[in-house]
């Protein structure tokens, strides 16, 4: 016994330099944060201690609400949407490409798919923004060229329609994520009950529904976690493509705070629209494992 | 006998539907490239789908000079390869002592790294901002190497934890009955047959390092110092009047990554499915 917890002992040492500067940086920043968002600053001199005043402020902040608003709707674009396309199209790839016309086409259909992924956000915005401007973009040209001349409009420059137009990008960014790790999935599952419904006369949709998904919730669960946490922390496309704007058309949190940091250099506030970001993101993300253990999911 | 029937047709409309949206995924990326290269004269005549008749290069070259991406090539470069390599080593060891060493509380250890990682950047940029202010590493890469490779401590801790807790039991016992100590176990049995999934992370941290924006963007300011997406976002907005241009912005900005992904396809993609399911 003796000798096993000395032997454990020593494996200690291993974590010690991970895990210090891991609690400074991270811990020791967040728990500064905090401290800031009790405070009014403006970034030089000494912060002055008010309470819970910008914890009020923000309450009664209509564009502290919208931005939240608009990060769930970023969640049903890049989280919701996409791991329900990803799920429809990885089936297909699975179940006919892989099967009738070999893995090159399956990977070349991979790669095209997951190449938005690897880029940069910021650059991904700089080309959508590129296609969508309202003159000589490629996107009102397409329109044009096959008559639908009235939808052809100034997709960011309008407050109507900037949120739709950064959803559908994040679309075309995420959906290679969700297929690439649905692929993997598949891979892990068990043909025999897949097998088994075919021969019970089921059709390739309810073999999908009923067979294929169930199998999949953990990777699933992974998908919609990771890509929630994404769809919160939104910033760099909002950054280069809209600033927010027009108006608040397309304020998010994270640009939020980062403007009141920066911009208007209160930076107690700033602090305080961070935090609760980071409280809403730790308590999803605990819930999310919560959950996970309890369907069994988590061994 | 329905089935049999079908698999005649289904597979090819199957295909033709997902190539045609593999063509369409592809299409912003074939768009950026063929106007990059389109003399302005063209674009304004034939519009933005037409092949360039002529090949222009100037456009490109020119934003390339007057960005001086060489050097925010070089920058992105050096921070993203010292990340790799720092966040490797750290959530090498710290896996270490939870997967292998089985130390007690390792729940707790993984537990505090993974609720950490979920903090947003935005929550500690602040206070990376003033203090690195008062150490004098603001504006200075080096800031930013040690900011994202001790963050990419979370993710890496977390995945190597899950690949090492699976490691065979017997080969350790057998090394502990001979004798050999933990730094002994570390180098000759455990390293070398982890290397291939050091390397897989590696690659991801270099990465995910390359396309970070917010915290250079706070950290940065300089010139000099920018990495390529930093550059990227920050310099375009001067040629929105130049569709040509712009165009040219953005396939050198998206180029090396793509260039990146395209040799690391398999090792990134071992990756991406490794760190989603244990």
């Amino acid at each position: 016994m003796s000798t096993k917890f000395e032997q454990t002992r020593q494996y200690y040492w291993f974590a010690v330099p991970g895990v210090l500067t891991f609690a400074t940086l991270v811990g020791g920043s967040f728990a500064y944060n905090i401290y800031l968002s009790f405070n009014e600053w403006q970034g030089i001199g000494k912060p002055v201690w008010v309470g819970l005043a910008n914890y009020q402020e923000l309450i009664h902040d209509r564009v502290f609400w919208i931005s939240f608003l608009h990060a769930f709707e970023f969640i049903l674009a890049m989280s919701i949407i996409p791991t329900a396309l990803g799920l429809m199209v990885a089936a297909l790839i699975y179940d006919f490409i892989a099967k009738h016309f070999g893995n090159a086409v399956s990977t070349f259909l991979r790669i095209s798919l997951y190449v938005p992924q690897i880029i940069a956000l910021p650059v991904v915005g700089i080309l959508w923004a590129w296609m969508l401007s309202p003159n000589v973009g490629v996107i009102n040209t397409v329109l044009r060229n096959i008559g639908l001349d009235k939808f052809a409009l100034n997709w960011l420059g309008q407050s109507s329609t900037a949120m739709l137009a950064l959803s559908v990008m994040m679309i075309w960014i995420q959906i290679g994520y969700t297929i690439v790790i649905f692929i993997s999935g598949m891979s892990r599952l068990d043909p025999y009950l897949d097998e088994a419904a075919q021969l019970d006369g089921a059709t390739w949709f309810e073999r999908f529904r009923i067979v294929t998904i169930p199998q999949l919730y953990p990777e699933i669960s992974v998908v919609l976690l990771t890509t929630t946490v994404a769809a919160l922390k939104v910033f760099g496309p909002v950054y280069v493509m809209t600033n927010g704007g027009p108006g608040d058309a397309t304020q998010v949190p994270a640009y939020f705070s980062y403007f009141h940091f920066f911009s208007t250099l209160k930076v107690g506030y700033g602090a305080s629209v961070a935090t609760v970001l980071a409280m809403i993101l730790t308590v999803l993300a605990i819930g999310l494992l919560r959950f996970q253990r309890k369907m069994g999911v988590l061994r | 006998m329905s089935v049999k029937r079908k698999k005649g047709v289904a597979p090819y409309l199957v295909l033709v539907g997902l190539v045609f949206m593999a063509l369409v995924w592809l299409f912003p990326m074939y768009i950026a490239f063929i106007n990059s290269f389109k003399p302005e004269q063209e674009f304004v005549q034939n519009g933005v789908l037409a092949l360039p008749q002529d090949w222009d290069f100037s456009k490109f070259s020119k934003f390339w000079g007057e960005v001086n991406f060489s050097k925010k090539l070089l920058n992105s470069a050096q921070v993203s390869l010292f990340v790799a390599f720092i966040g490797v080593v750290l959530s090498f060891l710290t896996a270490y002592a939870i997967g292998i060493g089985r130390v007690k509380g390792r729940i707790w250890i993984l537990g505090f790294f993974m609720v950490a990682f979920t903090i947003p950047q935005e929550a500690l940029i602040y206070p990376l901002y003033s203090v690195s202010k008062m150490l004098n590493l603001y504006d200075n890469i080096w800031s930013i190497i040690i900011i994202f490779g001790v963050m990419s401590t979370g993710f890496g801790t977390y995945l190597l934890s899950s690949v090492m807790s699976t490691f065979p039991d017997e080969l350790l016992e057998a090394a502990r009955v001979d004798g050999a100590s933990p730094w002994r176990i570390l180098r000759s049995i455990v390293l070398p047959l982890l290397r291939p999934t050091l390397f897989v992370l590696a690659t991801m941290f270099f990465i995910f390092t390359w396309n970070e924006f917010l915290i250079p963007l706070v950290m940065l300011p300089s010139n000099d110092n920018q990495t390529v997406t930093l550059a990227m976002a920050v310099t375009t907005g001067q040629y929105t009047s130049d569709p040509t241009a712009r165009a040219a912005a953005a396939l050198i900005g998206f180029m090396p990554s793509v260039i990146f992904f395209l040799i690391f396809q398999r090792t990134l993609m071992r990756g991406i499915t490794l760190g989603a399911v244990k």
